[in-house]
């Protein structure tokens, strides 16, 4: 064993270096994100003065922005609903179910599944998926068309929100299922085994070691899920055509819009206030989507509480 | 009342690799029998066999017969689920389920067995699960709070609790107290000596003034090296055992010659 003198400067030298550099990188994240809402602000205030006319919004901003709040919204609590059980399935399947070699190959497979750009999503909505569903859509109005949501008249394309809602889920089930897999293969293992030293069939199991433990853990896959369908503009600009209404209806051809889509498919025909408005909207979203992971990391950290050490 | 445990022949893998080899001894009902030796002999994976948790190991596997008052655990016919039911356990670090209150881990085993039980049932196998697990005077006044805010040694007699509340034949601890402080290591065993009027109980300890303490029979078990299987070296009454070993390896052990 060598040993250095006690003056030795070089690897406090490289601390300093390091220390730098990564204060550096917090510093600069944090002056993204002030210059980014400073932009937001700045740009929009101009569309929110109630005084201000604004060409694509006539009847002032809130009656612009509110129906879009609202298909932004809709769309992405649609896509939460189909993909958070099936990420929970796929999850628990990958983590407790499949055999070592599937599972790892499945587990591949969803990551490439994330990879795909939503561009490709959009496209395969539009060519695949609508036309696919459009008789369904028929067969729901027809038979169960006495629930408002699934009124009539159906879109002969099948371009409607709930396409979108589909596209979406398929889109953010990657990364929900990856999370969940995640949190499922966390569980500790003696929790696995008190309930099967207790009779507990693998079912049981999961019920009572696997899903408690991972609560928090889905929390924050769906809200993050949440957080993607929230701000996906391509495949909703793709499949949907703007009509900005606010309706639940699911099938019909008068569809809601989200903000996302909407800035992208105005954006490059706007001027003037125009412009400020859908900047407006964009503040909309970010505020919105700020919100939801907020709620979700308190919800999360007190959950985390009440777990104990363990 | 507790049951027989008769081991014919077993050997133990896990895939390709023999873990224990050939081993036959007869546990009698009612008694506590304490497996002991060096780490890596086996012996806590011999345990597991007992209650068919050993499989629960991908690739692990058991040869040879277990039986339990006669019927063989490992017949194609039995399902691993309800030999667990038959044969409880105990494990070496406390494992209350977090999210749910002390009650509820008492009776988390029985609302896999039985159908829904009206209040007042619940609240009869509650208490007495927790009296015969010396727990009910600590904890009686928050039932409904979560089992993860008790102490270790607590904690550790709540699983006792929660194994026995379904009434098992036979309960299994692997190292039950080596987590343990020593205050809280007495009360187990004491409880241990009281469990056996109910339980055949068969406890797996690193601990050798434990086994001494606790058991009527002793196990000894050694290993020849790294990577050979594990085996049975002696098996007699504990006071036998302990005072007057029949095999030089046993006396080395129980003398700390090694271990």
């Amino acid at each position: 064993m060598t040993s250095a003198p006690l003056n030795a400067s070089r690897p406090r030298r490289a601390d300093r270096v390091f220390r730098g550099i990564s204060t550096g990188a917090g510093v600069l994240i944090l002056a993204v994100l002030v210059l980014v809402a400073a932009f937001l602000v700045i740009q929009a205030l101009p569309a929110i003065n109630p005084t201000a006319h604004i060409d694509a919004a006539p009847n002032g901003f809130a009656a612009f922005v509110g129906p879009l709040v609202f298909g932004t919204l809709f769309s992405a609590v649609l896509a939460l609903m189909f993909a958070t059980p099936l990420a929970i399935g796929i999850g628990l399947f990958i983590s407790h179910y499949a055999p070592r070699r599937l599972a790892s190959m499945l587990g591949y497979v969803i990551d490439l599944l994330a990879a795909i750009p939503s561009v490709v999503y959009g496209l395969w909505g539009i060519q695949v998926v609508a036309p696919f569903l459009q008789p369904v859509y028929q067969w729901l109005s027809d038979n169960w068309g006495f629930i408002p949501i699934f009124e009539g008249p159906v879109s002969g394309t099948g371009r409607t929100i709930l396409t979108v809602g589909i596209v979406l889920a398929i889109m953010i089930l990657p990364i929900m299922s990856a999370l969940a897999r995640e949190v499922f293969l966390q569980t500790p293992r003696l929790h696995e085994e008190a309930a099967l030293a207790l009779g507990a069939t693998r079912w049981e199991m999961i019920q009572i070691a696997v899903i408690p433990f991972a609560r928090s853990g889905l929390l924050s896959a769906a809200m993050l899920g949440l957080g993607r369908a929230l701000g996906e503009t391509m495949a909703v600009a793709m499949v949907l055509s703007p009509a900005a209404a606010v309706t639940f209806k699911l099938l019909t051809s008068e569809n809601p819009s989200t903000i996302a889509s909407t800035i992208a498919l105005d954006f490059p025909e706007s001027s003037g206030l125009d412009v400020n408005a859908l900047i407006a909207a964009g503040l909309v979203l970010f505020a919105i989507t700020m919100v939801v992971n907020s709620f979700a990391r308190a919800i999360v950290t007190r959950h985390r509480d009440t777990m104990g050490e363990n | 009342m507790g049951k027989i445990i008769e081991l014919d022949r077993v050997n133990v893998f896990y895939g390709s690799f023999l873990a224990v080899e050939d081993v036959s001894l007869t546990i009698e009902p009612q008694t506590v029998t304490a497996f002991i030796g060096p780490s890596g002999c086996g012996k806590s994976t011999l345990l597991r066999t007992l209650n068919r948790m050993h499989e629960v190991i991908p690739g692990a596997r058991v040869d040879g017969e277990i039986l339990l008052d006669g019927a063989n655990l490992y017949d194609d016919d039995v399902d691993p689920v309800s030999v667990r039911r038959e044969v409880g356990m105990v494990f070496q670090r406390p494992n209350p389920f977090p999210t749910m209150s002390i009650r509820d881990n008492v009776l988390a085993g029985y609302k896999l067995n039985h159908d829904r039980l009206s209040k007042s049932d619940e609240d009869e196998i509650v208490e007495s699960a927790l009296k015969s697990a010396n727990l009910w005077k600590e904890v009686k006044n928050r039932l409904a709070k979560p089992g993860g805010g008790l102490s270790g040694g607590q904690q550790q007699r709540l699983c006792i609790a929660r194994a026995i509340a379904i009434r098992p034949r036979v309960l299994l601890m692997d190292e039950p107290t080596s987590a343990l402080d020593p205050i809280s290591t007495q009360a187990i065993e004491d409880l241990v000596s009281q469990l056996k009027k109910d339980y055949t109980i068969v406890i797996v300890t690193h601990n050798m003034q434990q086994a001494a303490r606790v058991s009527d029979r002793t196990a000894f078990f050694n290993i020849a090296g790294e990577g050979e299987p594990g085996k049975l070296v002696e098996f007699d009454d504990t006071s036998v055992i302990f005072s007057n070993p029949s095999k030089k390896n046993t006396e080395d052990y129980i003398s700390g010659r090694f271990g």
